[in-house]
């Protein structure tokens, strides 16, 4: 008999059960790698400490500092009382229990879903946690990476596994070419408009087809990134030659044999000829353009060249009301051109934009122009590495002479849990990955772009792509 | 956690309904880093502001139950409400209703949560208010609650019922198949990441 055929999703789930639950009980299953922040992390460590227990595997765990860290001044003491206990309960906690921990200052600190990848320690294969919901990030690589809640944090920190119950799959099949201008942001952007920001819920989401086969690895982890802005509890791509590329030679990937093993096992990572996924989707990459936000979720996303929508046109009463609610939050009228909207700030950051590519791409378009009159831009690194690399690239300057602030790295004006925030009523074009109400500061109104739309805002001062500064 | 059979404590009478997590611990409380010492947020507003409130009374300062109205723990999932119950000392809440998220988190901290109907509840506030301070007596194996001459049954489903007798929370029931676990371990590969030692630093 020949094995069933199964999608990509459920190998991982099976290469990695440590018990099949019975009776309705979930199945135990084990976790590979632990990422660990200051914000989700505190009561973990003390229920530890209550129960006297230690860390099972010190060596699958690793932290860093992000949603609260300065990026000015980080030299000085963090003045905000909250942001600095947890971050010094952080510090303290990582000393105790003797876990692997990069601070404030040292190369490997940012936004642990950068530092993850970038130190090799994302790899395909793997089941990856983090007290943070956008640890999908991690499933760019093939990997089966969730966000868990303090309890669960302390469940691996105890055990190395986690219960869990199967999750049903779903395929993205993205085909086709992007057109010059349109990026991974955009992608994933009109996937959620799509499939709603419930959409995904109960799902793991693979993304497919050739649009996505020809993103580098920093664009998938962008779509794998708000993955969860769908709802969805993970999504992932399978891993090829790109994903062996990016790894190889970085400091944790494997060497030698070991790397020729493991090449041999990912390649076996994909869904197999004939497996079913409990839901397809199917998006055409050539008719994609520029996407924005216009209101106050993910989902509430137009093409660029569009205009805000009127609520009349929406025919759901409960989305309809939600529309109306968040064009009065947005302050915008229905009909008004996406490209008339004034921004005040543009941020480029967080760990859905903000790795070297997406510097990058952005140093690119500005470069050699003037920054709008009266927009402030500001660029947080993703970590102090891709800080230190650009800096290397001279994009710092490219930076710096436009304009724009210059920042050390973090979660920053992502959510605004550091001074990073928007004043209320202010306007934003935001490479993060979530427009909600006052998640940028109280009263804030949030435009999610694209890097390049982004950079191509900054210039012209209203929600911009490229192709506009040309003319 | 410690295991759970019979144990005998002061009973308080918490006469209220609709008692959600907002009122067992308000938000300004969430904010700690401690999973311990919630006790001083346990039904804040009303203790700062009704000098009447039940556990307000000197008598009731070392309550062990507490015998509330119906729809327990509503609102929002915050595990912040058991440790604020369990921090100021309570081992059992009986009521004729608990919203679900609330007896789930309760029963994975040693919080033993009772169904007992509203008669029994009425029954059993007569009692205390005829008698402050009265100690009850709660059997978990055979289900039932004592206060004075009264002795009710309380319902409790049998796995969170089997979970605290044997005093599991969710690490020490998944720490029961460690042999599964470390077989699991010892099949793992060479080529997956170990952070430590650590390397690019
Ligand atoms: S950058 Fe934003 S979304 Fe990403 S981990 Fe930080 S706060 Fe969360």
């Amino acid at each position: 008999m020949t094995p069933k055929p199964l999608t990509l999703a459920e190998k991982l789930w099976n290469d990695h059960l440590v018990v099949k639950g019975e009776n309705g009980a979930p199945d135990l299953l084990y976790i590979d790698l632990h990422l660990i922040h200051e914000v989700t992390s505190p009561q973990a460590f003390d229920g530890l400490r209550l129960a006297g227990r230690d860390i099972r595997r010190k060596d699958l765990t690793i932290a860093t500092e992000d949603h609260n860290t300065p990026t000015v001044d980080i030299h000085l003491p963090i003045a905000e009382p909250t942001s600095r206990a947890q971050v010094q309960a952080l510090r303290d906690n990582t000393k105790e229990f003797g876990v692997r921990i990069h601070s404030l200052g040292d190369k490997n600190q940012g936004i642990v879903h950068v530092v993850g990848p970038q130190l090799g320690l994302t790899m395909p294969g793997l089941t990856i946690v983090c007290g943070d919901s956008h640890t999908s990030t991690h499933g760019a690589f093939g990997s089966l990476a969730m966000g868990i809640g303090t309890s669960e944090v302390e469940h691996v920190l105890a055990t190395q596994t986690l219960p869990l119950k199967p999750f049903k799959t779903m395929a993205i099949n993205v085909e086709g070419t992007l057109r010059p201008g349109v990026t991974a942001k955009d992608i994933i952007l009109a996937v959620i408009a799509k499939i709603s920001t419930g959409g995904g819920q109960g799902y793991v989401l693979e993304y497919r087809g050739s649009a996505i086969r020809s993103l580098s690895m920093e664009g998938r982890m962008t779509i794998c990134n708000m993955s969860i802005e769908a709802g969805a509890r993970a999504g992932m791509v399978a891993p090829d030659e790109i994903t062996f590329e990016y790894l190889k030679g970085r400091p944790h990937a494997p060497e030698g044999a070991d790397w020729d093993a493991a090449v041999e096992y990912w390649r076996t990572l994909k869904t197999d000829e004939g497996a079913v996924f409990d839901k397809e989707v199917f998006i055409d990459a050539d008719q994609l353009d520029p996407f924005v936000t216009w209101g106050t979720n993910p989902g509430q996303g137009v093409s660029l060249l569009d205009a805000v929508p009127n609520p009349d046109s929406i025919a759901d009463p409960n989305e309809r009301a939600a529309a109306e609610r968040a064009l009065e939050y947005m302050d915008l009228r229905p009909g008004t051109k996406m490209k008339d909207i004034a921004v005040d700030t543009v941020f480029l950051g967080s760990c859905t934009n903000a790795r070297i590519e997406d510097l990058r791409v952005a140093a690119d378009i500005i470069k050699g122009r003037k920054k709008a009159d009266g927009v402030r831009m500001m660029v947080v690194p993703g970590s102090q590495k891709v800080r230190l690399q650009a800096e290397a690239e001279g994009l710092d300057k490219v930076f710096k002479e436009f304009g724009a602030e210059w920042r050390f790295a973090g979660c920053s004006m992502c959510l605004g849990m550091n001074p990073d925030q928007l004043a209320p009523g202010e306007r934003a074009a935001s490479t993060s990955n979530r427009n909600f109400e006052g998640r940028q500061g109280k009263g804030a109104r949030t435009h999610l772009v694209s890097p390049v739309v982004a950079a191509a805002t900054a210039v012209r001062g209203k929600l911009s792509s490229p192709a506009d500064l040309e003319s | 956690m410690e295991k759970i059979s019979t144990f005998k404590g002061v009973a308080a009478p918490l006469k209220r309904s609709n008692v959600d997590t907002d009122q067992i611990i308000p938000a300004v409380y969430l904010k700690r880093i401690t999973k311990t010492g919630f006790e001083d947020g346990l039904f804040a507003n009303w203790r700062q502001q009704e000098p009447d409130f039940v556990l307000n009374q000197p008598i009731y300062q070392n309550a062990e139950v507490l015998i509330a109205g119906p729809d327990f723990g509503t609102g929002s999932s915050r595990e912040h409400a058991v440790w604020a119950l369990r921090d100021f000392g309570f081992k059992a809440v009986f009521s004729s209703k608990f919203a679900d998220i609330f007896r789930g988190n309760s029963g994975k901290q040693g919080l033993v949560t009772g169904v007992i109907s509203d008669a029994d509840t009425e029954a059993i506030w007569s009692v205390i208010d005829a008698n402050p301070g009265i100690e009850a007596k709660v059997d978990l194996p055979n289900q039932t609650l004592s206060v004075g001459e009264i002795t009710v049954k309380f319902d409790i489903d049998e796995y969170t019922k089997w979970r605290l007798m044997e005093g599991l929370d969710d690490i020490g029931i998944t720490l029961q198949n460690e042999a599964a676990i470390a077989a699991y371990e010892a099949k793992r590969e060479s080529w997956k990441p170990r952070t430590l030692p650590a390397k690019g630093v």
